[in-house]
């Protein structure tokens, strides 16, 4: 897996996304931006070149449900794989996020452990796809 | 008072004046019978539009009150939301605790790690330069070198126990996130109490308006806006209690029967 890859963290809450962003450093991941919401992130996503997303869902603006589909729906960035890291745990929202083509989904609160286990599975994955 | 209330008024002030110039010439013409059956007239046609008044007050009042009863929303929220948003406030003050006392854990285990750490590497730094001045024996020197292989083992066992002290206090930290979502539902409900009890307000104290429709849609509205955009953290012991996952591994086993 590519240690470099550049990833983008959204999430309203800054405490969040330093943490997120801490546990990727401690994964190896250096180059991560952030965001606050799908209406600051998709524009990031579109022009920047990213790897990989790790989103939160309920977010002020646009949330990250909507974020994944507007990603989905653009042929640039249609293939990026998206991590959703939330507190929304009604089945029928993972349901929703699953069907929207989420590759991965976390509840709050999570763990380290789970963070590294959740992204090395998304990407065993796609390299077997791309295999 | 509306148009035909004054009309009314002014009718029975008219009728009122009319007995009562009836009743002048009665007394001077010394009709007593006459005039004290006209004065019997008098108080009762008084009495007659007070109970009218007190009937109408009482017709208002009734009306009011189902108001009241049919504004479903105040009943709901007074049912569901505010008990509800107490146990909100609960899940707020336990996340908070749990976080600070995760926090102070690594802190009281991390203090004594790194207060041992730099004791022996002053003690060791002191050795050595006494060693680089040529001012110990081999004796000695063995000594040290012991002291020093043992330090460096605990120095590199002591300082993952540090690095993971110091992850364990980056995770308390969620709490925030947690918690502030959690807080922002509550306010939300505050918001929308307060302009139904506005409105509750404008109905009983003056019937001026019925209770804006267009507050109950915006409401309406704002809730399906919020389930789209998230709720927050499940808390138990509220209307958060439906079918949600109990955890990542719920999680991943719904998801693995969706082919994950």
């Amino acid at each position: 897996m590519n240690k470099n890859m550049k990833i983008l963290i959204v999430d309203d809450f800054s405490t969040m996304r330093r943490i997120i962003k801490n546990l990727l450093r401690d994964l190896g991941y250096n180059n991560t931006a952030e965001a606050d919401d799908g209406n600051t992130a998709l524009p990031m996503l579109q022009n920047g070149n990213y790897d990989f997303l790790v989103t939160d869902w309920n977010m002020p603006g646009m949330p990250g449900i909507d974020l994944l589909r507007a990603v989905r729906a653009d042929p640039r960035i249609k293939d990026l794989p998206v991590l959703m890291v939330t507190a929304e745990a009604k089945r029928e929202q993972i349901i929703e996020a699953a069907q929207a083509g989420v590759n991965g989904y976390i509840v709050k609160p999570f763990t380290a452990e789970t963070l590294r286990e959740k992204i090395d599975k998304i990407f065993e994955r796609l390299e077997q796809q791309q295999a | 008072m509306n148009h035909s209330d004054e009309d009314t008024a002014a009718i029975f002030k008219e009728e009122q004046l009319a007995r009562a110039r009836e009743l002048v010439q009665l007394m001077e013409a010394g009709d007593e019978v006459g005039a004290g059956r006209l004065i019997e007239e008098l108080g009762q046609t008084h009495e007659s539009v007070l109970f009218s008044q007190l009937g109408k007050l009482t017709r208002d009042l009734h009306e009011a009150l189902n108001g009241f009863r049919r504004d479903t929303r105040l009943a709901e929220l007074t049912r569901q939301d505010i008990p509800d948003a107490k146990e909100r406030l609960n899940y707020v003050v336990t996340m908070t605790e749990q976080s600070a006392h995760r926090t102070l854990n690594a802190v009281e285990e991390s203090l004594p790690l790194s207060e041992s750490l730099a004791q022996r590497a002053g003690h060791l730094r002191a050795e050595w330069s006494r060693f680089r001045q040529r001012e110990m024996s081999l004796e000695e020197f063995r000594e040290v070198s012991a002291h020093l292989g043992r330090f460096l083992e605990d120095a590199e066992r002591d300082a993952e126990k540090l690095r993971q002290a110091l992850s364990e206090v980056l995770m308390a930290q969620d709490f925030q996130d947690l918690t502030g979502q959690v807080i922002r539902r509550v306010i939300t409900l505050v918001q929308e109490l307060e302009d139904n009890l506005v409105g509750l307000v404008r109905v009983s104290g003056q019937r001026l308006a019925k209770p804006e429709e267009g507050g109950h849609a915006q409401t309406a509205d704002q809730d399906g806006e919020k389930d789209s955009r998230g709720t927050g953290p499940a808390v138990s012991g509220t209307s958060d209690q439906g079918d949600v996952v109990s955890g990542q591994d719920d999680v991943d086993e719904l998801l693995s029967s969706l082919g994950f």
